[in-house]
Formats: structure tokens, sequence, C-alpha cells
């Protein structure tokens, strides 16, 4: 039974500090100070304009294409036998993903403050390609940081970003994945502050980003409620989502933190099982500390250096996450579990063959736990998961998992 | 006095600016650290600067983070850098040392073991590149316990209205960050500096050093003239690893060190005589 939270609580976070709780915050160094500082103005000002508002229905209905459907995967769930699984249709968005939603608000942000030069971070590809496909819209210079390793494992997604128009940087410091490429951003930042604006993908970072990634995914889950009420004529009894950063997940589960009645589960990376010590699951096996500009759960040593992860999917192989996240897990409301990555694949193979659909792999870590916890439940009850991402970037990866050679 | 106060003190009253180096410990390899600290010592340095090796050196250039990536490999960490500024002190009482790294190491050791740890070592200040004011009130509760001292960085970035907030919280000295950018990055405007180095002045009456993109012996001067102290840190760094990868023996690359130190040093103390005169 998860705990429950005063509606008043959960609208007060994060705190002008932004913290969420103990975690959260601002540890960065002193140069970026100011420009998270003029952010956090700027987001303040214009997240309560009726303008800016209308800018960004306007783009997430007509460039992104929402809303996205709420749609009843009957084949899978009969299959199962349990609850009734709906699947929240972000693979539908522009670009194949729920990461566009961000994308779209915060390029407005930059495009407010005047600043002609984007620069992201990315992981499996799907923030590069979002941040690319709107700084392609609105004539913005794009830099895309991005492991080496990432590079290769991701190859369509790379060239996808070339024919955007957007430079994208290997990082080759580190362990070459996601975390050294936000190391990555965040020195081009401190380095180009002025005239640069930091597009982060992930409800992950220095404070405000937390906050704003989260109000823009929001969207995801005010939609998925108005649905659920709309379709089924009650909410639905659970949440599930996978969590890397976790903004598929705040962004489906926030609207719903005060609804007592549903039950809500965050799925991270299980790699090669928690039991192994190979995985990125902070949240199931890892403990508090701070990197990324703040603190938050981590994959990390007795030492305090953070440790690499290891995942069969790209975007979900991070050692940290979000704050709110952590804050969620302290407090009781979210359960955090994780799915490996043999369970991962095996229900990327039954979802794509019972409705052909095709997850994500950081999907799938979801649509794995989904299986497990649909089978405890009844014909009566509801399920909604957030299938947050298209699998074709995946393609390459599958067949290679399977021993295919294309 | 803290012994970091005490030495700005002195060097004040010769009418001498301070020379800082920077390494990180455990590279290029574990062994070299202590007696490369001693020979910088000798070579004119006047507050050592340790670098705690961190996976994530967020705010450093491509030379510092291979610096990190070699001590790391090397299994160097907090506790092994603790111990040897332990053996640093055992030939050195006077020099004043400071700790500089990322929060992660210190928050997982845990504020009160590491201040303990770390005044009993030697250690006399600490700054934390990724604690601004706003989250330092858990570290510096304890380094005040201690009577370690915290130095803080101000950027070219920092407005006015943030000033007094890291000058009300630092002590020992105060580290200007010459340039927006990571560390061994660009060059210098060195008007824009004094115009900064000024502002800061206004706000505090602890020394104001400056580092990042401090090279060579001209660097150094002009910067010492407008400043209380310069840091040398990538410059060093580099010229370390690069003896020891090309096969060097230790004892090369602390010459090569103390070489390049000397020379920085005559070009600060020249400066000194110049604008005596």
């Amino acid at each position: 039974m998860t705990s429950k939270l005063d509606s008043r609580l959960i609208a007060s976070m994060p705190d002008a500090q932004g913290r969420f709780g103990d975690y959260g915050g601002k540890f960065v160094s002193e140069t970026l100070m100011h420009a998270l500082a003029e952010l956090d103005d700027v987001y303040r000002m214009l997240s309560k304009d009726p303008d800016f508002q209308r800018e960004f229905d306007h783009d997430l209905a007509h460039y992104v294409g929402r809303p996205s459907p709420l749609y009843e995967a009957r084949r899978w769930s009969d299959m199962i036998g349990g609850a009734r699984i709906y699947l929240k249709r972000e693979d539908l968005n522009h670009t194949g993903a729920h990461k566009i939603n961000n994308t779209v608000g915060q390029a407005l942000l930059a495009k407010h403050m005047g600043k002609p030069r984007v620069i992201a971070e990315t992981g499996a590809g799907q923030h590069g390609v979002a941040t690319a496909t709107i700084a392609a819209r609105l004539g913005l210079e794009c830099h895309v940081f991005m492991g080496a390793e990432d590079v290769q494992r991701q190859s369509l997604n790379v060239y996808r970003m070339k024919l955007l128009g957007a430079t994208v940087v290997p990082v080759t410091s580190g362990s070459s994945t996601l975390k050294d490429a936000m190391n990555e951003a965040m020195r081009d930042w401190v380095t180009n502050v002025d005239n640069t604006f930091y597009i982060i993908g992930s409800v992950a970072g220095p404070h405000p980003y937390p906050m704003i990634v989260r109000d823009f995914q929001c969207v995801m889950g005010r939609e998925a409620r108005a649905q659920s009420l709309a379709q089924t004529g009650r909410l639905p009894d659970a949440l599930v989502a996978c969590v890397g950063g976790g903004s598929n997940a705040i962004g489906l589960f926030h609207p719903f933190l005060q609804d007592d009645a549903v039950e809500i589960y965050g799925v991270e990376a299980g790699g090669h099982g928690i039991g192994t010590g190979r995985h990125a699951a902070p949240l199931s096996a890892g403990s508090p500390g701070v990197l990324h500009g703040n603190r938050t759960y981590l994959m990390q040593d007795e030492d305090g250096q953070i440790t690499e992860t290891h995942s069969v999917s790209a975007g979900l192989d991070y050692p940290g996450v979000g704050p709110e996240h952590s804050w969620l897990k302290d407090t009781g409301r979210v359960t955090y579990v994780s799915a490996d990555d043999t369970e991962a694949l095996a229900a990327f193979h039954r979802v794509t063959r019972t409705e052909g659909i095709m997850p994500a792999l950081e999907t799938a870590h979801a649509l794995a736990y989904a299986e497990k916890l649909a089978a405890s439940m009844t014909p009566e009850q509801t399920i909604v998961v957030n299938l947050s991402g298209r699998g074709d970037k995946d393609i390459l990866t599958v067949a290679k998992i399977d021993g295919i050679e294309l | 006095m803290s012994r970091i106060a005490q030495r700005f003190a002195d060097l004040s009253a010769a009418g001498r600016k301070a020379l800082i180096t920077y390494v990180v410990a455990g590279d290029p390899t574990p062994g070299l650290t202590v007696p490369l600290l001693h020979a910088l010592v000798d070579a004119g340095a006047d507050v050592i600067e340790v670098g705690v090796p961190f996976s994530d050196p967020m705010s450093e250039g491509p030379v510092i983070q291979r610096g990190h990536e070699r001590a790391l490999k090397n299994r160097v960490r907090l506790r092994d850098v603790l111990s040897m500024v332990s053996e640093f002190r055992e030939k050195d009482p006077d020099t004043p040392l400071l700790l500089m790294g990322y929060a992660n190491p210190v928050e997982h050791m845990g504020y009160p073991a590491f201040a303990d740890a770390a005044v009993k070592a030697g250690v006399d200040g600490l700054l934390t590149v990724d604690v601004p004011p706003e989250e330092v009130e858990r570290v510096n509760r304890e380094l005040k316990r201690v009577g370690m001292d915290n130095i803080f960085l101000i950027a070219p970035t920092t407005p006015e209205a943030r000033l007094h907030l890291i000058t009300d919280q630092a002590s020992g000295f105060i580290y200007y960050v010459s340039l927006k950018g990571v560390t061994g990055a660009g060059n210098l405007d060195i008007d824009d500096v004094s115009d900064h180095v000024s502002r800061i002045r206004l706000c505090t009456e602890l020394p104001v050093c400056v580092g990042f993109g401090i090279k060579d012996a001209a660097s150094a001067a002009a910067v010492a003239r407008v400043a209380d102290g310069v840091v040398v840190g990538s410059a060093l760094v580099s010229l370390v690893a690069d003896v020891i990868a090309g096969g060097g023996e230790p004892a090369e690359a602390m010459a090569a060190a103390a070489s390049l130190l000397g020379e920085i040093r005559s070009g600060i103390d020249a400066r000194s005589v110049t604008d005596a005169l």
C-alpha cells in the first residue's frame, strides 16, 4: 500500500531553492549560478503568462500532434489475463517519443531569452533528435553531446540529427555514455553561457530544470487522467512508466499524485540483474549523493565515485535519477521496481506481436513490469502504461541480440 | 590564525604575491604526488592545492579531466588523498594546503567525518567546485567546527548582488575564475580580470587570487599585477603527465615542473620589483 501525500505538499515542490525535501538544489560551478537564476526568473514569469501557454499549447497540438491517444491494448491484456492495460501513445508524437514535449517548451524559453544557440545531451538519441528538430524549426544553432559508445549503438539517430542540421559531438571521456555527455554539455554551457541555452532532456540537472521539464511533460498525465475518465468512467488503478532520468514517468505520475487510490510504479533498468551490480537502478539499489547539479539517488561506490551503469537501453543507462523521484521514493507515494534486460526484450517482442506496436527498449522495461502487475490484478481493474517512445531506433540492437545480421 | 591566513599576511608584509599550484592527487602515479608537492614548494609555491579525483569532474578542461581519470585508474580515493597530505605534513609543517574537488566524495564520507580526518591530516581548506553558497550550510558547519577554511569561486558571470552572499561564507582567500569556461581554457583579458578583482575587493578584506588560463611567466606576471595571487594548474598537470607518458623518470617530471614554476615565480616577483620602483 502506498502512502498518501497532501496536495499542498505536492504543489509546494520544489521550494524556492529547488529542493524536493532533501533532494534537488543547485550544485554547480559559480559560473552557471547566474544563468540558472535568470532561467528560473524567466520561467516563473512565462509560466504564468497566458500568451506563452497559448503558444506552447498551439505547438503541442499542431507540431507535436497532441493529444496522444490512450489506447486499450486488448490482445496483450487478454494474453496476460489480468487487469486491462491502456497505453499512453507518446510514440505517436512527432519524432516518436515524449521527449519532444519538453524540447518544444524549452526552445520557446530560449527564443524568449534571445539565445541563438542550443545544446543538449542525449543517450538513446531521442532527446537529441527532438532538440535538433525544434532547433531546425526555429533556426537555432544546435550542438548535441553524445557518448561515443552511444554514437555507435544509436547510429540511426545520429544520422537523423545530422540531417536536421545539428552537430553531433561524440564524448570519449569517462565511460563514454549519457553521464559523460551531460558533463560535456555542462562544460560547453559554462564556456558559452552568454549565447547558449542548455536544453536538458530529463528531470535531472540543477534547479530549475527538474521543475521546468516536469511542468512541460505533465501534459501527458493531464491528458491520460481526462482520457481515463472519459473512456472508462474512472481513474486507473495503477500507473507504470520506465525511469532513467525520469521525465516520462514524472510527466505521467505528477497529475495523479493526489489521487490516493491510484498506485504508481516507476520501473528502472535492471540490466544484467540487480544482484549482479551491473544495472542502472539507483532508486532500487543506490544511495543519495550529488551529481550533475542535484542531490539524488546515485549509483556510486564506497568512495563516492559514480559507477558505470549497464542497460540494454541507452536511454536508461544513467547513474542518477531526477530528484523528485528520490523524494517520491522516500515518501512512499511511488513504488520503484526494476526490469532486467531479458524481461524488457521479452516484453518488447510480446507487445510488438500482439498489438502491432513496436516500443522503444526503454519503454519495454515499463511493459515488462506492467505484465507482472496486470497478472496480479482483476479484469475489472485498469493500468495506464506510458508508451514513451517507438522502437524503430532499436531494431539494430534487437537484431544483434537475437543473432540476426541485417 | 589559519595557516592560509598566516601565509597571505606574511606575503603581504613582504610585498609579495602568492603562487598557488594545483595538481591532482595520484596523477600520473600515486608515488609521485608527495615528492612533487615538496618540489613545487621548493620551486616557489606558497600555497598547495591538491585535486581530489572524481569520476565526473564537470568543471575541468581536457587536461585536468585526464588527470582525474589517471588518478582513479590508480585507485586513488579521498582517503588516499588524506594519507598523502599526512605524509606531506611530516616534512612540511608550514605550507598551507587545500583540497579542491567535487561534492560527492566528501558528502559520501560524511561531512563531520571528512572534517575530522582532513584536519588531522593537515588540510587547511576546502574548495568544492559544485557547492555554491546556497548549498554550503552542511559542509561549512563542519569546516568551522574544526577551523578549516572554505574557499569559494567567484566567476565573471557573478552579479553584484551575489558577491556578498559568497564573501560572507568564504574564508582563507577568494578564488576568482578568470574566464567563462573550464580549467585550462582560453586566453586572459587582464583588464577584465582587473575590473572584477576591484569589484570583489569592495566586498571583502580576503586576498583575491586568480586562476584558469594562467600558463606561463608572462600571464602569471600580468595577473599578479592586479591580484593577490595566481593559480597554476593545467600547465603543470600536462607537463608532468607528458614527461611520464614519454617514458621520463619521476625525477625528470619533477625537474620540469620545478623549472616551469621557477619561471612563473620569477615573473611574479619581477612584477613586484617593478611595481616597487
